[in-house]
């Protein structure tokens, strides 16, 4: 026997599964590059978005509760604010859904997480939308 | 060994011999690098900006609701918590912003050399402190 063979002994398959076997199921499952896409599509978009946002939230930030609701009635800022939500929760939901995956190894926790965010991503983004279509619509003040 | 999965790890060697696969040493021996806190810091700023959109649909939710609810987010905000908190949205949504953009470059096949990684790691940190402290600096200057 070797030294090395000392250091280390030689594993012991007790699974019979031939090299085709073990490949099979591995590599690409053809569809992920639609997700990859897609999360390079909303982040190019949220760069504008995010500025536009930023710079209008500076000019809102402490105005009283009519000049939130008139600012929100301009169509152009109705639109653009379903467009910044409607793109973040898509992109949020496809970042977190890579950490999720990446962290949490137990079978059961991470399609519980996975199903939790979800959810909740997508109450979130409802709730958003339906708010600005109010603002947005609403004849006169809230 | 009884995990199918565990056979991934199996090779053999030149004479033959099954041997496990080695692996990596675990993160923790390597020294923090530019390329590797830069790349925690994008993954970590995307998670704190996600539980940071609660604020955002709190102050969307109550304006739809009407000016109480409103009056008590903006009351929230204007607390030292709350504006500790905008300020670390602030910080963590401009770090995700231009690290992502550099992450959109890297996806075009352009940055890829090291000084070029090292000098646009080091261009995203300063671009965050910029933009956060002039956001916050316009910011209290148009309410003073």
């Amino acid at each position: 026997m070797s030294e090395r063979a000392a250091v280390q002994k030689p594993p012991h398959v007790a699974v019979l599964r031939t090299p085709l076997g073990r490949a099979r199921g591995l590599g690409s499952a053809k569809t992920g590059s639609k997700i990859w896409w897609a999360e390079r599509v909303t982040s190019v978009a949220l760069v504008p978005l995010t500025l536009w946002f930023v710079w209008h939230v500076i000019a809102l930030a402490g105005l009283p509760h009519a000049a939130v609701v008139d600012w929100m009635q301009y169509p152009i800022n109705t639109v653009l604010m379903l467009c910044l939500v409607l793109t973040t929760f898509h992109h949020m939901h496809l970042g977190l859904q890579v950490v999720i995956e990446d962290y949490i190894h137990t079978e059961a926790v991470r399609i519980a997480s996975l199903l939790a965010m979800r959810g909740a991503t997508a109450l979130l983004a409802l709730a958003s939308v339906v708010s600005i279509l109010k603002l947005g619509l609403a004849a006169g003040h809230i | 060994m009884t995990d199918t999965r565990d056979a991934l790890m199996i090779g053999r060697s030149t004479d033959g011999k099954l041997v496990k696969r080695p692996l990596s040493p675990h993160l923790q021996v390597y020294r923090p690098q530019i390329t590797s806190v830069g790349s925690i810091l994008h993954r970590f700023t995307g998670v704190a900006i996600s539980a940071g959109t609660l604020l955002l649909v709190w102050w969307l939710v109550a304006a739809a609701s009407g000016v109480g609810a409103f009056d008590t987010v903006q009351g929230f905000i204007a607390s030292p918590i709350g504006l500790l908190v905008l300020f670390g949205w602030t910080a963590a949504l401009f770090y995700h912003f231009f690290a992502g953009i550099r992450h959109l470059v890297w996806d075009a096949g352009y940055g890829f050399e090291k000084p070029t990684y090292h000098a646009s790691g080091y261009a995203v940190f300063a671009a965050t402190g910029a933009a956060t402290v002039l956001v916050w600096i316009i910011g209290l200057a148009l309410k003073a």
